[in-house]
Order: C-alpha cells, then sequence, then structure tokens
C-alpha cells in the first residue's frame, strides 16, 4: 500500500528521464555559449601571441597604474562597506524600530538603480556644476574626476552585498545568544565581537568576497565620475575599453584576464564556503 | 503524600536563616510593563525568599515570561521598582545584575565548545575579579560534574542532546556564581520523559546549592511537583501566590481553581441561605453576600457517588469515561448545560447513558 503510494508520489513530482535530461542539456548549453565561451575566448585572445606579448601588456605604466587605482578603490570602499554591512545588518536583524521596512529597502536600491545613474548623482552633486561644486573648488577639494569619485561611485554599487549576506543569517539567528552573553556580564563590544561576530563570520566573509569582486569589476558608475585620465584615475576595466577602442586586443584581453582570473577565484572561494559552512551561511544550523 | 521530602526542604531553611526568619532575596513592586498598546504586565508585587525556588506560573500570554526578563533586567519596567537584597536594581544594567538566566532554547554560544560556554561569564569579569586560568578550570570541570556531563566538554553545542544542552546552558548560568538563577521554560523543548528526569534533577540540584531560584512554566504539574512557592499570572496579573498545597486546595481566583487541576464549572442557585442545583440542595453555606444564579466550582475528587435509593445532592447521567492515571474519569451530565466529572475506581464498572447520583463533599464559589 505504501510502496504503491510512494511510486504515484514519485511520478508526480519527478520528470520522465527524457525530458529532465533535456532541461539539463539546454540549460549545460546555454551556459556554454554566454558564460563559458566568452570566458575562454578572454584567455585565448589574451594570449594570442603568446606569453611574452601577455606579459608585455602589462609593463606597460598605464596598466600598472590601473591595476594599482583597481586595488586601492577596492581596498578602501570593501572595509567601508563591511563597516556599513555589519551595522546595518546588526540594526535590522536584531532591533525594532520605525522605518526598518524603508530602510531594507534602502539598502537594495543600488541593485534596482543604473550604475550610470549613480554616477551621475555623484556629477550633479560634487561636479564643477554640482550642488558643492562652488564649495568644493573653493577648497580646491578634488572629488569628480579623482579618487574620492571612483570610491564614492564604488561603495554607491556595492554597499548592499555584505548587508544582504547579514541579515537574513542574523535574523534566523536571533537575540537570544547575544542576551546570554550580557546576562554573563559582557559588555555591549565584547557581546559583539565574542557571539555576534563569530556567529556571522561565513557569511561575512561570503559578503565580502561578492562585494570585492564588484568593487573591482565596476565599469558604469565608475566610467561616469572617472574622466578616463590614463595612469590617473583609470581602473582596469576602464583600462580595457580604451585599449579595445584603441585595438590593442591583446592588451585589452590581457587586462580581461585578470578580472576574469579574479571572478574564478570568487566563485571558486564562494563555493568552497557554501560547501563547508553551507549551513552556517544560511542561518539552518542547529544550535 | 511525599511530606518527609517536603519538610527535610523547610528544616533546611530554617537552618540557613536561624532568627532572622526570611530573608527576602528579591522585591518586586507595582511593576508595569507594555508592549505598545498591549499590557503585558499590570501593577505587579511579589516577594522572592532567600534560598527559595519559586514557580511562575500562567497560560501563554499571562505576562510570566516578561515578568522574569524584568527581573534579569532584560527588559526594563515601564513603572515600578525591583529590589535586589534591599538595593533597587530597577535602572541598573543586566550585566550589574548577577543574574544567572537559562534560555527557553538554551541560547549556547554555537561556536564555542561546551567548556567555553560554561567559562564565558568568568572570562567577561573585569581583571582584578577574573579568576586565573587554572581556576576557571577547575570550577568549570566542577560544574560539569554537578550538571553530570564529565568528559563533554570539549564538544559543541550541536553535538549534544536537548537535555545535555540544557544542563551546560544552567552550568554556564551557575557559573558567574549568580545571586539568583531565573530559568524561562526550562524543560519546555524536551520530550516528556527526559523532562520528568530533569525536573527531579534540578530539585535535586536546588536542595544542594540553595541556589535562589524562579522559573517560568506553563506547565501546572512542573509547578506544584519542583517549586517551594507558586506565583500564578493570568492577563498579567498575580492572581494568587502559596505553596503548591495552597494553591491547589485553597485556590482564590476562580482562575486559579480551574487552571490548577480538574474542575467543573455548574450554574446553581442561591436562596434561603442554600445552595440549589436543578432543585437538590447542595450542601455548603454560601456568604451572605451572594443571591441569585451563581457559579460553583467542584473538583472530581470532591463528589462521591451513592445509591440510587439514598438521598443525593446531584444526580445525573454519566456519558464517557476515560482513565486518567491511577484512575477513572467520568463525565456526568446533570442537565442540558451543567456537567461533572467524577474519579471512579479502576475496577468499577461504568455503564454509559446510566443514571448516577452524587454526593458533594467540596465546592466553592468565587466573587467576581
Amino acid at each position: 500500500m505504501s510502496e504503491q503510494i510512494s511510486k504515484k508520489f514519485h511520478r508526480v513530482v519527478e520528470e520522465t528521464t527524457l525530458i529532465r535530461r533535456l532541461l539539463i542539456a539546454i540549460t549545460v548549453m546555454f551556459l556554454a555559449l554566454v558564460l563559458l565561451l566568452p570566458l575562454a575566448l578572454v584567455f585565448f585572445e589574451a594570449l594570442s601571441r603568446g606569453w611574452n606579448a601577455y606579459w608585455e601588456s602589462f609593463a606597460d605604466p598605464d596598466a600598472q597604474a590601473a591595476i594599482w587605482l583597481t586595488l586601492v578603490v577596492a581596498g578602501i570602499s570593501v572595509p567601508l562597506n563591511l563597516i556599513f554591512g555589519v551595522a546595518a545588518a546588526w540594526a535590522v536583524a536584531k532591533f525594532e524600530f520605525r522605518g526598518k521596512s524603508l530602510l531594507i529597502t534602502l539598502i537594495d536600491l543600488p541593485f534596482s538603480v543604473s550604475p550610470v545613474v549613480a554616477g551621475l548623482i555623484y556629477i550633479l552633486l560634487f561636479g564643477a556644476q554640482g550642488v558643492f561644486g562652488k564649495w568644493l573648488s573653493a577648497y580646491n577639494i578634488q572629488i569628480i574626476f579623482a579618487l574620492p569619485g571612483i570610491v564614492l561611485a564604488t561603495i554607491f554599487v556595492t554597499f548592499p552585498f555584505v548587508a544582504r549576506e547579514l541579515i537574513p543569517l542574523m535574523q534566523e539567528q536571533g537575540t537570544s545568544e547575544e542576551e546570554a552573553a550580557l546576562t554573563l556580564g559582557a559588555s555591549g563590544w565584547r557581546m559583539f565581537f565574542t557571539v555576534t561576530l563569530p556567529n556571522a563570520r561565513w557569511a561575512l566573509l561570503y559578503g565580502v568576497l561578492l562585494c570585492n569582486a564588484r568593487a573591482m569589476g565596476e565599469f558604469g558608475a565608475v566610467s561616469v565620475v572617472s574622466g578616463h585620465i590614463r595612469g590617473l584615475t583609470n581602473t582596469m576595466p576602464l583600462n580595457v575599453e580604451i585599449l579595445y577602442n584603441e585595438y590593442n586586443a591583446v592588451a585589452a584581453f590581457s587586462m580581461a584576464s585578470l578580472l576574469a582570473m579574479l571572478a574564478i577565484l570568487t566563485l571558486v572561494a564562494k563555493a568552497l564556503l557554501e560547501w563547508h559552512y553551507g549551513n552556517e551561511l544560511s542561518g539552518r544550523g542547529a544550535h | 503524600m511525599g511530606m518527609s521530602y517536603l519538610v527535610g526542604g523547610r528544616i533546611d531553611c530554617v537552618c540557613r536563616f536561624g532568627n532572622e526568619g526570611v530573608v527576602v532575596e528579591i522585591k518586586i513592586s507595582g511593576v508595569t510593563r507594555n508592549y505598545g498598546a498591549t499590557p503585558a504586565l499590570r501593577g505587579i508585587d511579589l516577594d522572592i525568599r532567600s534560598g527559595e525556588l519559586m514557580a511562575l506560573l500562567g497560560p501563554s500570554g499571562s505576562g510570566k515570561t516578561t515578568l522574569l526578563r524584568v527581573i534579569a533586567g532584560l527588559e526594563a519596567a515601564d513603572r515600578g521598582n525591583v529590589l535586589f537584597g534591599g538595593q533597587d536594581a530597577t535602572s541598573l544594567p543586566v550585566q550589574k545584575r548577577n543574574v544567572g538566566f537559562v534560555f527557553q532554547h538554551y541560547a549556547l554560544f554555537r561556536h564555542l565548545s561546551v567548556f567555553d560556554n560554561i567559562a564565558y561569564g568568568l572570562r567577561c569579569r573585569p581583571r582584578s575579579l577574573r579568576p586565573s586560568a587554572k581556576d576557571i578550570r577547575g570550577r568549570v570541570l566542577k560544574l560539569l560534574e554537578l550538571v553530570q556531563l564529565e568528559g563533554l566538554e570539549k564538544r559543541f553545542p550541536t553535538q549534544l542532546s536537548g537535555g545535555q544542552r540544557q544542563r551546560v546552558a544552567l552550568a554556564r548560568a551557575l557559573a558567574v556564581e549568580p545571586d539568583v538563577l531565573l530559568l524561562d521554560e526550562p524543560f519546555g523543548a524536551l520530550d516528556a520523559k527526559v523532562r520528568k528526569d530533569l525536573r527531579r534533577w534540578l530539585r535535586e540540584i536546588h536542595e544542594r546549592t540553595g541556589q535562589t531560584t524562579i522559573f517560568v512554566t506553563h506547565d501546572q504539574d512542573e509547578a506544584i511537583e519542583l517549586a517551594d512557592r507558586v506565583a500564578i499570572l493570568n492577563k498579567g496579573l498575580l492572581e494568587q501566590v502559596g505553596t503548591p498545597d495552597e494553591v491547589y486546595d485553597d485556590p482564590e481566583t476562580a482562575f486559579v481553581m480551574s487552571f490548577i487541576g480538574e474542575t467543573a464549572k455548574i450554574k446553581a442557585e442561591v436562596h434561603e441561605g442554600a445552595v440549589w442545583v436543578n432543585g437538590g440542595k447542595v450542601p455548603i453555606s454560601p456568604p451572605d453576600t451572594l443571591t441569585g444564579d451563581v457559579e460553583l466550582y467542584i473538583r472530581p475528587w470532591d463528589l462521591r457517588p451513592v445509591g440510587l435509593d439514598e438521598p443525593a445532592h446531584l444526580e445525573g447521567i454519566i456519558r464517557s469515561s476515560r482513565r486518567v492515571g491511577n484512575v477513572r474519569r467520568a463525565q456526568v451530565s446533570l442537565d442540558d448545560n451543567n456537567a461533572v466529572e467524577i474519579d471512579l475506581p479502576l475496577w468499577s464498572t461504568i455503564e454509559i447513558g446510566a443514571p448516577v447520583n452524587l454526593a458533594v463533599t467540596r465546592a466553592r464559589f468565587f466573587e467576581k
């Protein structure tokens, strides 16, 4: 009797083998066409004139400046977003306050706003003709077409990543462990560093990884505020575009290959994290 | 009756306090707490004596957990005071109250081992008061022995059963030598067998440590079996405080009467200084203030079946019966709206639909 039920049950839930294989085949083909093929082409083109040409393209001082600038921008914006993300997630997950849902919506804003618009906002605020333009130039402070503008645009685009990873986890974990720490005499800071942070560490790392990948790869918003000054305000993605427009395919794809490798590394790290700490990341871990 | 057990506990108390009599450890006066427009506590006055094991009993939403959290300092009272040993602790933050709190779902630190969980509170102490690493180790191992978890100090919370986690949580709370131990539904998440064992074991630990303890429960059996005194809450108000015997045998309100122990509520009439149910006179004397329609509360064991030709107080028909513990409990309908329950010996043969005459040995009124 129960066997009959389970057989029926299987038939309802599972598609026939044929359909299942077909679905998998379509997915794999689509992925190959849209993702794997272009990725392979990046490396193929970068190495089309051999290893020497590949390495030489990085000897260009402008290329080195672009790599350095990208590292600096990520080095500033990722830690800032780490702090912001933890603070926002902490506030949303552990406290009740008015306007909480508005805050959650605002955190998601960068996902829905075109990065170009994000860049334009900063031009309108800090550009020569912008709201604060006169004041800034009076004090000789340069934001647009300089590092601060690039960092601001990057922060805008990447700020949801850490908060988005942490909020569901922290909500799931609740506040009783924190309360336990308080009853045992821990101060607020001690509670945060010995209970809250360790409990969220893998989700935090995961969020930072994604945030970093996006910070290094951001094009649109940065393109608007950078001004494309060679050797000064070109990040790696911007440099790829310039080199490509100059028909310097090998150099363009060499630079692109670095970004591609960053992406692959991020994915591998992400997969490893999910594999090892899947339960903790989703907050389903028993306690 | 288990009297010797209780008497033993009392003698212990007397010895501890000598001539001072009862020492009040915690005094709660006029505590009020609202959640938005919803009142959770509406003016609670309660004394908790030093060394006693007190139960806060009530249905869900009665405010018992809120009261516990106000005592701990995890929640602030809107009005009223909490005194610890005569000192006003109302504005004292939770860290300074020196309470041990055991959470309903244990709230063990999931990334720390059993050892580090128990040592957490000692390591939080300011340097001047912190025991040495060696002393902490000794203390933790001693506590593990007390909660019967020797050898499990390297385990993580996920590697323990529910009952073991609860015991780690208790050891963690005891490690800081709290003035008072607070437990929120300590056995709520455990299965019946483990519950019973832990109950007995908690009572034993209390006897041994003499720790002032307050626990929250919605389970009246648990409160009656475990506590020295029971405080019964309903809708944010304290209904009654007393020993298990007092709240069980002399309930002061209708709520306590129906919440603790089995009770049937039937309609009765008071006139000519007597109580009448369906024309039958019940042998209790009503208070002078009561006349007309009243509600009568009767325990199953305060009813006794009598022969059909004997004079009876109530007449009814047996509708059904079921086994409850060591007796057979029968439902007897007196008329369309009134029914009572009676306890009969297991060996008695019960005929469904048969008429039965009942004598009332005890019944109660409550003024509204």
